[in-house]
């Protein structure tokens, strides 16, 4: 049973790339193997940044020997195809045995197809891996046409077996498989040789290289984590960044380093972002939070202890933050002189998109929006308002020139610099909020006006010009506004009928569409009194907004139900409810199907659908038959039996309960008042045949049923549910 | 050559010694391009020369022009005007990456002692049209080259493949000197009876040109120039290669790209300007990129880019 050992050389490999690579080495290589027949008992891959690696072992030796028969044709055959038949099975006539069944004697061909030494079926295999490795980019080098991540330089292919190890016979464009390889490029440069895996570990550990990247991960972890303590510091966690500094060093040295004093002001998101970005530093920071140590991980050991090289990053590290430092300082400079309104000016000239218009267009709208919106969330609507136009201002600033993932987070520190209200402050970062389906959602009043706002001007500006997402593409994340708004809406408890704001947004597009491109025309003179007086001439027609507000509240329905689904509720309860009217208002539509699937995990609700279902069919079938429609006068001196009686009782009784509950949109009391009926109801389906001679009692027998219809039709549409 | 731990003294002993160590490697040891470019892969020498399948092995420092850069000289960093030492070797040789760790032994960094490392770069030139694979060179955490093998220039395929070295010569050099602000470093020897810093000769051009990049250029004018050179890159090209007057076969693959070059500058002045809005600014690199893009077109119709008579007939 050999074992193998593959490391494939190269030049350094992207960190994000390597643990995928290694993986697909490993399945590459072991599928290849066992579909030409070979097993193997184990199977492990390795990355550095200079190498894949990757250990089998216990594989069988040789494939198997396949063994055929193949019917040949009948003894005394014409010789033209018994010749056929020998061609086709490379056999003399001498090979050919005969044999007989019901219908005669016939020729028998037994081919036996050898089996391949493993090493044989090893090196094509590997060949084909290498040469169609998915790599995400890869480059041709010199003068070869071989493409690889970087240029590969050597290629270790050996098999090893008790007699020793042998080298896999391979040559791909002038690169021969051998078993040397090199230790770490500056701490062990000789080449060595190596005959197996164990050997090929150990000897990488002597020449400074841990072969196992979740090892070099662990001890960076450890090793930061010591450090830390004795400093009396707290690791800020990067799971991201550990994963990446593991694939950048091939021998991790710990070095702990100091943020100069000057730097210590800047708010700590700065200080994080720019460590990790550009440096690839893990902060260290104290009991109060603040970042006040980094720490690198180095690729060597050195004489000095990494003194060199700690001086070095320290310095590399102070003119990144004197320039985060000029730009904070430059930016607070800006709020103080023209505040966030005026740093927000330039966004004038920014585009959103080329249909949209600007990022300043875009904000007037949300502005609008968010003022209309901040009363049905409780928030001010000058608040609102005066957080909108403010909320992107720091688009504009030097910061967030630099750092775009700190774009709201620089907006809340300016906006408490310009003296701004804590509301309004808040709602710079809240307002891009939530950002994915586990971020957390804002909750100040404020805020969530001017999230709202801005997630539905996206979607209504994408929706008019016909850019909504298909299938896996959704280029401007409109699935995720989407989810946003509804999480804002349920989570926060909002009272809000969509469709109205989803109007009101398209009808604010056009009117600035039409703004711009009276602006642009020769004849400018209508834009002069600005956009305000513009939109009061302005011709909108809304019938034309009424399709699109549909499809949008469509798509806005189809996110929820995968939102409701993942929480469990099922899709029919939610069609029954959607059916009603009064569903663009998505807490009460939530509410109600809530209340309708704890209704239908009762014995009573989900009996009760049954009898609904029985009487809707034989209402519609009547209905159907006799061309009328049941709906009204059925009256009690009619009933002839207790049951009948005692449902009209009943009737009454629920109708009583559920009007007033469904006006408070109390649905547990209003279903469960509709559950309540199931007993006389089915108590009236045994006793009484509707379809009776008397036409008089049959009619008001229908005209009954009518009445359990409307009843269960009031809380939701149950025709809807499955089963 | 001067062993590694002999460090040198100044900025321009840096040049010298990266000029010596390249000449050694067997480089052409060229002069800088005498037009205003933003990196030294503009230079013909890069941008044409890694185009086709000629062999080429050159080295020279460019200096280099970031408009939006300028500091007023204040920045202990930036400049918008700075220096750019460039290798480019075609094919890519096997041992690229030890050739460039010999580099940095020349100048004085003695890797013993520091951290080097090959951090994934991908580079791109969304104006010249031109992208690669390699790496940052970080020495302590800073990046001191850039290291490119070309995979595209001017949208053509490199074949064969050139190794592409760029070195931040002050950034580097600061590094070496252990200077803290790039106006102080020594630019002669500081024992020199005149010595002069990077200051004395650059401080007041650095202010000059951060007014003059961010208030003073004229940008009516900008966009004329800018207009007029994408004109003439288009009209030289349009020539038939064919010339009446010499009678011989010319392709004006270089003037055309000197044009290129200029429209290039000029958009960068612009952009410093603050007059373009983001939506223009992919509108004004298309331009740039489609003249880049004309220019190689033109120069693989030349004989240094590989065109032989045989070849056209063929």
């Amino acid at each position: 049973m050999p074992d193998i050992l593959i490391e494939l050389f190269s030049e350094e490999i992207p960190a994000r790339m390597q643990t995928r690579a290694a993986e697909d080495l490993r399945k590459l290589v072991t599928d290849g193997l066992v579909e030409s027949g070979l097993t193997y008992a184990h199977a492990r891959s390795f990355s550095t940044p200079r190498r894949l690696v990757l250990a089998i072992e216990g594989l069988t030796s040789e494939s198997p020997t396949l063994r055929e028969e193949r019917k040949g044709p009948k003894i005394g055959a014409p010789q033209q195809a018994i010749d056929g038949f020998l061609r086709s099975t490379g056999l003399g006539m001498d090979d050919l045995i005969t044999k007989e069944d019901k219908k005669g004697a016939f020729y028998l061909a037994i081919v036996e197809k050898p089996g391949q030494p493993a090493a044989e079926i090893l090196a094509p295999v590997l060949e084909k891996t290498i040469r169609n490795f998915p790599w995400p980019k890869s480059m041709r080098w010199g003068s070869g046409s071989l493409r690889w991540v970087r240029p590969l330089h050597s290629i270790i292919a050996l098999m090893v077996t008790e007699a020793g190890a042998d080298i896999v016979p391979l040559d791909i464009d002038g690169i021969r498989a051998g078993n040397t390889t090199r230790g770490h490029r500056f701490m062990a440069p000789e080449p060595f040789t190596v005959s197996g895996f164990e050997d090929y570990a150990a000897k990488l550990k002597r020449a400074f290289v841990v072969l196992d990247a979740a090892e070099r991960a662990e001890a960076i972890l450890n090793e930061t984590q010591n450090q830390a303590f004795a400093l009396g510091l707290e690791l800020v966690e990067d799971p991201g960044l550990l994963a990446e500094v593991a694939g950048l060093v091939e021998w991790p040295v710990v070095l702990v380093g100091e943020i100069g004093a000057d730097f210590l002001s800047l708010p700590p998101e700065v200080l994080q972002t720019s460590m990790r970005e550009h440096q690839k530093f893990f902060s260290l920071k104290d009991k109060s939070g603040q970042i006040v140590r980094f720490v690198t991980v180095a690729n060597r050991e050195t004489a000095d202890n990494g003194a060199t090289i700690l001086a070095g990053n320290q310095k590399v590290l102070a003119a990144r933050l004197s320039d985060a430092k000029f730009f904070w300082e430059n930016d607070l400079r800006v709020v103080a002189n023209v505040g966030l309104s005026g740093m927000a000016e330039g966004l004038a000239n920014v585009t959103f998109h080329n249909k949209l218009g600007s990022q300043k267009a875009r904000i007037d709208r949300i502005s609008a929006l968010a003022r209309e919106i901040a009363p049905l969330v409780g928030a001010s609507p000058d608040l609102a308002h005066e957080a909108a136009e403010i909320a992107k201002a720091d688009l504009q600033s030097a910061m967030v020139g630099e750092f775009p993932e700190l774009q709201g987070t620089m907006g809340v520190y300016y906006a408490k610099a310009a003296g701004l209200p804590d509301a309004v402050a808040h709602a710079c970062k809240a307002h891009y909020q939530p950002l994915g389906p586990s971020d957390d959602v804002p909750t100040e009043p404020v805020s969530v006006a001017v999230a709202l706002a801005d997630k539905i001007d996206t979607l209504t500006g994408f929706w008019a010009i016909d850019e909504k997402p298909t299938g896996s593409k959704d280029p401007f994340a409109l699935r995720r506004a989407a989810l946003g708004v509804i999480r804002l809406v349920l989570e926060n408890n909002v009272r809000l009928d969509l469709a109205s704001p989803v109007i009101g947004q398209l009808q604010r597009n056009e009117v600035a569409r039409q703004f711009s491109v009276a602006a642009n025309s020769p004849n400018a003179f209508a834009t002069m009194g600005g956009l305000e007086e513009f939109a009061s001439r302005a011709v909108i027609d809304v019938n034309e907004f009424e399709a699109l507000a549909a499809d949008l509240l469509a798509f806005f329905h189809d996110r929820l139900k995968v939102y409701l689904r993942d929480q469990g509720i099922r899709h029919d309860v939610i069609d029954a409810c959607l059916a009603m009217p009064g569903n663009d208002d998505l807490t009460l539509l939530v509410a109600r199907a809530r209340a309708l699937q704890a209704t239908l995990e009762t014995d009573d609700g989900e009996n009760l659908i049954q009898a609904y279902k029985r009487a809707n069919n034989i209402l519609t079938q009547a209905e159907e038959k006799d061309g009328v429609e049941y709906s009204f006068g059925a009256d009690p001196k009619f009933a002839e039996t207790d049951e009948e009686r005692a449902l009209f009782t009943a009737l009454d009784a629920a109708e009583q309960q559920i009007a007033p509950a469904m006006a408070r949109e109390d649905f547990a009391t209003a279903m469960a008042a509709m559950a309540a009926l199931r007993a006389p109801v089915d108590a009236f389906f045994t006793a009484v045949q509707i379809n009776t001679d008397n036409e008089i009692l049959r009619r008001n027998r229908l005209n009954l049923l009518s009445r359990i219809r409307q009843i269960c039709l009031s809380v939701a549409d149950l025709g809807k549910l499955d089963g | 050559m001067p062993a590694s731990s002999d460090k040198p003294r100044s900025f321009q002993e840096i040049i010298l010694r990266l000029q010596a160590y390249w000449a050694a490697k067997g480089c052409a040891v060229l002069q800088p391009y005498d037009m205003e470019v933003g990196a030294g892969t503009f230079h013909p020498a890069t941008t044409l020369r890694s185009l086709g399948s000629q062999p080429w092995a050159a080295a020279y420092v460019q200096p280099s022009r970031r408009p939006t850069d300028g500091r007023y000289g204040e920045n202990p960093n930036r400049l918008q005007h700075y220096y750019q030492y460039q290798v480019l070797i075609k094919p890519s040789p096997p041992d690229l990456q030890e050739l460039y760790l010999g580099s940095l032994d020349a100048i004085g960094i003695d890797t013993a002692l520091h951290d080097v490392r090959f951090v994934e770069d991908d580079w791109e030139s969304p104006t010249l049209g031109a992208w690669g694979l390699g790496w940052e060179v970080w020495c302590d955490g800073m990046e001191v080259s850039q290291f490119t093998y070309f995979q595209q220039v001017g949208g053509h395929d490199c074949k064969p493949v050139s190794g592409e070295l760029t070195y931040g010569l002050e950034r580097l050099a600061m590094y070496v000197l252990g200077i803290d602000h790039v106006m102080e470093m020594p630019f002669n020897d500081p024992q020199a009876p005149i010595a002069l810093t990077y200051g004395d000769i650059f401080r007041q051009t650095e202010q000059e040109y951060s007014r003059h990049n961010f208030d003073g250029a004229t940008t009516d004018m900008l966009l004329r120039h800018f207009e007029d050179a994408e004109a003439e890159c288009e009209k030289l090209l349009a020539f038939e290669p064919q010339d009446p007057t010499s009678g011989k076969r010319i392709v004006m693959a270089h003037p055309a790209y000197d044009q290129c070059i200029k429209a290039s500058h000029l958009f960068n002045l612009l952009d410093a300007r603050g007059v373009i809005s983001v939506t223009e600014r992919q509108a004004y690199i298309g331009r740039v990129r489609a003249l880049a893009k004309k220019c190689a077109d033109a120069f693989v119709q030349t004989e240094a880019g590989g065109w032989t008579p045989e070849g056209a007939q063929a």
